[in-house]
């Protein structure tokens, strides 16, 4: 059986990095909101309701083969470094780990299917990706709705579509997010250019947020704003028509920046990494500023001698639950940025 | 940049609105604090206006109705009891009945909120499918085919058409 103490070894699907269209891409995701059409939608469940409501939608999720491994957290009588790792991992959302009703969330081994139970729908399905791989994402998680759907009897309506507890998802129940790091667009002021693409195409486009609500630096997630009048392939097509552009603007900006200021370039992300491998206290703000430039460093050819992979591991590892978990020990704040960047220094020097 | 938060109360950096953007970046080791409004923050690729969120549009739709309706006659969901302001006051509706016991005044705000969309075109479950699939494979040809027909597509509207009798027919 799997335990949830083996994802923090390892980087989760999402982050591993390595799909198409990397450099620009991180991540694809892909949710389904849904619920059942014989229960009141959760907060208008009473607390028994709410406990039966998880036994039988965790049962039937294990039950419906939707992975060789499925591992369920009790999110409830979880601990809450437990809870947070899966937000660090992107697994569950902050208002599922910060809620006080019974939930919980069923993981595939491999990390690229998480449901969350009793979130704000009694159903969140999501399907993760590294890069860019809308079509696997869709294939996938039309896969496991209809696995589910075969075992429950969901919320629809012939007008509506999907029923949702709140009206911003009802219809498809569809949220699509492309995760982005757009640091040559930042840098060359050019980013308003790609929010006006979104806004033309009516996508949302915002940063992405790290520990607290903090929006952290270059990353930004665009997803669609509406879930009903078009079909799952058509918002599907929004952002193939979309997501290009961005790459394409992203590119071409960190060529300009190569040839026009290439110095000034090359100065910060040599900065970057100097002070990644020889900082003695780092906060994760702080890190992960830095390593989003010597993530654009390596993709620009600037930096030769650390991995890609690695980078890209080391924006998970330095997150607070991660770190403790690797490190095997609860560390409060101030320790923590000690051993943070004892932890970076370590991984940047033998890799 | 490191870090942006939300708040109120001072006034923007760049023009004479509210900040409600607050950034610390730091440059070189040295903490630098930015107050910006939307716009300038927006403008400075800092954060991007957010899609307008529920509350927001709950708060519009109470002035529209409160001014057009008059009276406050209370809608109440007969299945799980919600009133129609219990749901306003939230943002989350109580049972999938809601979405009839409020009809149009829930249709008027989820028109806002669905950027003038109404009706579901997309996936239909397989069990509770039949008519409907065929139903809603109808809607999403003759979206495609209003689509055809604003493009000039002529080819691919007699397409679509043809496309649309066999479903009907079927």
């Amino acid at each position: 059986m799997m335990k949830l103490g083996d994802l923090a070894q390892r980087a989760g699907e999402w982050l591993r990095g390595t799909g198409p269209m990397h450099d620009v891409v991180i991540s694809t995701r892909i949710r389904l909101a849904r619920n059942l059409a014989d229960m009141p939608f959760l907060s208008r469940c009473s607390v028994k309701q709410q406990e039966d409501l998880e036994l039988r939608l965790r049962r039937k999720i294990l039950d419906a083969g939707i992975a060789e491994e499925m591992l369920y957290v009790d999110i409830a009588n979880a601990d809450d470094m437990d809870r947070k790792l899966l937000v660090e991992r992107h697994l569950i959302s902050r208002q599922h780990a910060d809620a006080d009703h019974p939930r919980g969330v069923a993981v595939s081994s491999d990390e690229t299917v998480a449901i969350m139970v009793n979130e704000e729908d009694h159903l969140r399905i999501q399907a993760l990706r590294s890069g860019l791989e809308l079509s696997e994402a869709f294939t996938q998680i039309n896969r496991v709705d209809d696995l589910l759907e075969d075992r429950l009897a969901y919320a629809f309506d012939s007008h509506y579509g999907y029923l949702t507890a709140c009206p911003t998802n009802v219809g498809t129940g569809l949220r699509i997010s492309v995760m982005l790091h757009l640091p040559a667009l930042k840098m060359t002021g050019e980013i308003e250019k790609a929010f006006r693409a979104a806004r033309d195409m009516r996508l949302a486009i915002r940063g992405l947020y790290g520990e607290g609500t903090e929006a952290t630096g270059d990353f930004f997630q665009l997803s669609n704003q509406t879930t009903l009048g078009k079909s799952e392939e058509q918002f599907g097509e929004d952002f193939r028509a979309l997501v290009p552009k961005f790459i394409q603007y992203e590119r071409q900006a960190r060529q300009s920046l190569m040839t026009r200021r290439a110095i000034a370039v090359e100065d910060k992300v040599v900065r970057a990494l100097a002070l990644l491998r020889s900082a003695r206290l780092i906060s994760s703000e702080e890190t992960m500023y830095l390593l989003s430039l010597v993530r654009l460093g390596t993709h620009v050819g600037l930096v030769g001698d650390v991995q890609i992979e690695t980078i890209n591991e080391l924006f998970l590892a330095t997150q607070p639950s991660h770190l403790q978990r690797i490190l095997g020990r609860d560390l409060s704040g101030p320790l923590r940025a000690e051993a943070r960047a004892e932890y970076i220094r370590r991984r940047l020097h033998t890799s | 940049m490191l870090a942006a938060r939300r708040s109120t109360g001072i006034k923007c950096d760049n023009c004479d609105k509210q900040a409600t953007v607050h950034v610390t970046e730091i440059h070189d080791g040295q903490k630098v604090e930015k107050h910006l409004c939307e716009d300038c923050a927006a403008t400075e690729g800092i954060t991007i206006k957010a899609d307008v969120p529920i509350s927001q549009l709950l708060e519009d739709f109470i002035l529209q109705t409160a001014s057009s309706q008059g009276g406050d006659e209370e809608l109440a969901c007969e299945v799980c009891g919600l009133t129609f302001s219990e749901f306003r006051e939230r943002g989350v509706l109580g049972c999938p009945n809601d979405y009839n016991a409020f009809g149009e005044r829930l249709e008027l705000l989820m028109s806002r909120a669905q950027q003038g969309a109404t009706e579901h075109v997309g996936k239909v479950p397989r069990h509770s499918g039949g008519d409907q699939k065929r139903l809603n494979a109808v809607l999403r040809l003759r979206a495609q085919l209003r689509g055809a027909i604003a493009a000039e597509d002529y080819e691919r509207a007699a397409d679509l058409r043809d496309q649309i009798k066999e479903v009907e027919e079927g």
